[in-house]
């Protein structure tokens, strides 16, 4: 039922891209008719944004054909090449220059904005969408972006992609635009989509609120590994159809995992999120595995923040008991300190443990740093080498390494797994699971659901509160996804 | 900066004007007659020369990037002024026209390399002063006529610094803060990704705006050697740190793209006359970088607060 349409405005075929190992897109076909408003979804690194930056001519695809508007684009795409084919997507993260003006910032996007009298021109056509899609947004248009609050951030950004200057406008590419909105403001925006479309305007709608893409779109396709699994009409999904959609292809694999029936250990961490309104906390008792489930950014890596301040005491409310090591997720920024070899990344933990008359000991240094080698087999002739020498996989060894040769019972880890290959991870898992065993706490976040069946109890957090506590007989892939995809207050 | 904004922002924008002016009564106090036609012409002399390397640095702090050499180069165009210019007028224009270029090579060779402009810029300083050192090994030379006679201008009723660097505000004012590129130029510090996104190319901005740093920078140097006619290799090794701080103290930040022209002249006349205040004062001038950077750190302090007052509302 979907081959491409005479009517389709862009189409997309055997779209491939991989960043280093990790195959962001694998192969994807998308069609995008005039006059409907699609609705993507798909679980954390399933490619959707990949995808849109793809469209957008923000990233060059490794293989596949984009044609838009009946133009095969691909061997020119670029942002230039979209733009003029009237593509515009509104990116997750904001891009508006905050030093400049609501003004000057659709002067950025927009070429035509220019010559005498530029800035009127410009504010004036910012007031009248604005007041289109947003009423009573009150943002005047000389206003400078910095002082503006997040929500009116989006909205300026909403509304500079929808207007029209020079070049033609075909397709918006909403990428989570209401993540930052109100109810009532979410609401206009949709309004406003449904009757953009109705004018003939495409839209491709990106939203982790079922409910919001169910009411607004046309069509919904679903992604998940980089591949489109699903397309059917939004009255033909319902809101648990959908979910099963996006977890179909794992659950198969939802074998029942042999729940080594956990001795109850002394509680060894107790916290509870910011805004965490009701009784719930996360516990977790020593030689435990409990996981941090949900979908991205949505306060599992604060928490485990706010853990590791309780354990240096700077955090009233987490109650910790032993030491806390943390093992980071975004490995350039802070994780590796990449000036130092691999064996001063490894010590840097333990460098208490390591003195020698209040020096360090330069011989127990280079034990310790062999023995973790032999151990969890870093890949390297010297751990003498700068710890850029080694490989991506490597480096997140060296990184669990400094935590688990450290004293420290209790370990933090913020989705460490991103961008590490199949067999580096396998050999982590282990390393996890034995360590468990031998006494040591793991609190886990991850954005891959396959981590989750390592733990032994996984708590769902959803916009910075936990909303579900699974144990180890009910860690479904179904079941997280549930929990992490908003019921839309009706 | 916007008169309608509120008011921290409206505070933090007057802030320049509001130090010129507390600077301005302290000098009436110590010496009334310092406040008249003659004494601005002799205080704010050297004003011209600082203000259009304020520029030139603020052109440099626009696109997140710091030119160490800005003072090491100002005074290899007051040696070319000194020298060739005033000998072979055709190959001083070249050699200048020439720095101009190596200018904006710099700016793409930062962009190109992603390398930081701190150490480029150093090693450029080093290069501009054994050029200048190469030309005139020992202070002297010779400023042209005209240029000489060009900077002692006297106008009637406002002393020609103050019309110049009014001047040299409201251009820059125009060009960068008004004009439909200087809003992208500006946009290429607060967010490059974004810029690049919207299909602008940043080697361009950043080429545009060393080429603009240098061409201030060249301004700064044929205006200095005017007013003192004759050059040394080190003349305005101190130019560096005065237009940092003239940026800064006119209501610029090192990274995000802001800054005010208008201000950053202000600035750059600030610390002209701190210095003018301080010899009133008979501090010996050995003392007054240091008061110099006294008089910065109470600015900077009082912007703090304004910030802070800003963000608790």
């Amino acid at each position: 039922m979907d081959a491409p349409s005479a009517s389709a405005i862009v189409q997309l075929e055997g779209v491939r891209k991989s960043f280093g190992a990790v195959r962001a897109l694998a192969g994807v076909d998308l069609d995008v008719r005039a006059g409907e408003c699609l609705g993507l979804v798909g679980h954390n690194g399933a490619g959707k944004s990949t995808l849109m930056q793809v469209l957008a001519g923000t990233l060059a695809a490794d293989e596949g054909r984009l044609v838009v508007a009946g133009d095969d684009i691909t061997a020119s795409a670029g942002v230039a090449a979209a733009r003029a084919h009237g593509v515009v997507c509104v990116f997750q993260e904001l891009s508006l220059c905050p030093n400049l003006t609501v003004a000057e910032n659709a002067r950025v996007m927009h070429r035509a904005f220019r010559g005498f009298g530029w800035r009127k021109r410009a504010g004036a056509a910012m007031a009248a969408m604005l007041d289109d899609i947003f009423p009573r947004h009150g943002i005047d248009p000389a206003d400078v972006v910095a002082d503006l609050s997040i929500a009116r951030r989006q909205m300026v950004e909403i509304a500079r992609a929808f207007l029209v200057t020079d070049e033609p406008l075909r397709l918006v590419i909403l990428d989570e635009p209401t993540s930052s909105l109100d109810q009532v403001v979410a609401e206009q925006l949709m309004a406003f989509v449904r009757r953009f479309v109705a004018r003939g305007g495409s839209v491709i709608l990106i939203s982790h609120l079922l409910g919001e893409i169910l009411a607004t779109s046309d069509r919904v396709v679903v992604m998940k590994d980089g591949r489109v699994v699903e397309t059917r009409p939004a009255e033909a999904f319902t809101r648990e159809s959908l979910v099963a959609a996006m977890g179909s292809v794992a659950a198969q694999e939802d074998a029942k995992r042999a729940a080594a029936a956990q001795p109850a250990g002394e509680i060894v961490v107790e916290a509870r999120p910011a805004r965490q309104a009701d009784e719930r906390s996360l516990r977790a008792r020593q030689g435990e595995i409990v996981g941090l489930a949900g979908l991205a950014g949505h306060g599992q890596t604060d928490l485990l923040v706010r853990i590791n301040a309780a354990a240096q005491g700077r955090e009233p409310h987490a109650r910790v008991a032993g030491a806390v090591a943390f093992v980071a997720g975004d490995r350039q920024s802070d994780g590796v300190f990449p000036l130092w070899s691999i064996a001063e990344n490894i010590t840097v933990r333990s460098l208490g443990g390591l003195r020698r008359f209040g020096l360090i000991d330069p011989a127990a240094e280079v034990r310790m740093a062999e023995e973790w080698r032999q151990r969890i087999a870093i890949r390297t002739p010297d751990m003498g080498n700068g710890i850029l020498s080694l490989s991506g996989g490597n480096q997140q060894k060296a990184l669990f390494a400094r935590a688990l040769a450290s004293d420290a019972g209790i370990v933090l880890m913020d989705d460490p797994m991103r961008g590490v290959d199949v067999g580096t991870k396998q050999e982590v898992y282990g390393m996890i699971r034995a360590e468990a065993a031998r006494g040591r706490t793991f609190l886990w976040y991850t954005t891959e659901f396959d981590e989750l069946r390592h733990c032994d109890r996984v708590y769902v957090f959803r916009a910075g509160v936990i909303v579900a506590e699974l144990a180890a007989d009910e860690i479904t892939e179904e079941r997280v996804l549930q929990s992490s995809f908003a019921e839309e207050a009706a | 900066m916007n008169v309608l904004m509120p008011s921290p922002r409206l505070v933090r924008a007057a802030l320049p004007a509001l130090s010129l002016a507390a600077l301005l009564v302290a000098i009436w106090f110590v010496q009334p007659r310092a406040i008249s036609y003659f004494g601005f012409n002799l205080m704010l002399n050297l004003a011209m020369p600082i203000a259009f390397a304020t520029i030139a640095q603020l052109c440099v702090i626009t696109v997140n990037d710091l030119d160490l050499s800005i003072g090491a180069f100002v005074s290899f165009v007051a040696c070319v002024g000194a020298t060739w210019l005033n000998a072979t007028p055709l190959l001083g224009v070249a050699v200048l026209l020439g720095a101009v270029v190596v200018y904006a090579l710099v700016g793409a060779l930062i962009h190109l390399r992603n390398l930081p402009s701190i150490v480029v810029t150093l090693g450029m300083s080093f290069f501009w002063l054994g050029c200048s050192v190469l030309l005139l090994p020992s202070p002297g030379g010779s400023a042209p006529a005209w240029l000489a006679a060009l900077v002692k201008v006297r106008t009637p009723l406002v002393p020609f610094a103050i019309l110049v660097s009014a001047a040299l505000a409201l251009v820059v004012h125009v060009g960068l803060m008004r004009s439909a590129w200087g809003a992208i130029l500006r946009g290429a510090g607060g967010n490059p990704v974004a810029v690049a996104r919207a299909g602008w190319s940043l080697l361009r901005t950043k080429v545009t705006m060393f080429a603009l740093a240098g061409f201030f920078g060249v301004l700064s140097g044929l205006s200095l050697v005017g007013l003192t006619t004759s050059a040394d290799a080190n003349i305005a090794i101190r130019y560096t740190l005065l237009s940092i701080a003239g940026v800064i103290l006119g209501g610029g930040e090192f990274v995000g793209g802001r800054v005010s022209p208008v201000g950053a002249v202000l600035g750059a006349m600030t610390l002209t006359l701190a210095g003018s205040l301080l010899s009133f004062l008979r501090i010996s001038p050995d003392w007054q970088i240091g008061a110099q950077g006294a008089i910065l750190i109470v600015v900077l302090a009082l912007r703090a607060l304004v910030n802070r007052l800003e963000r608790r509302r």
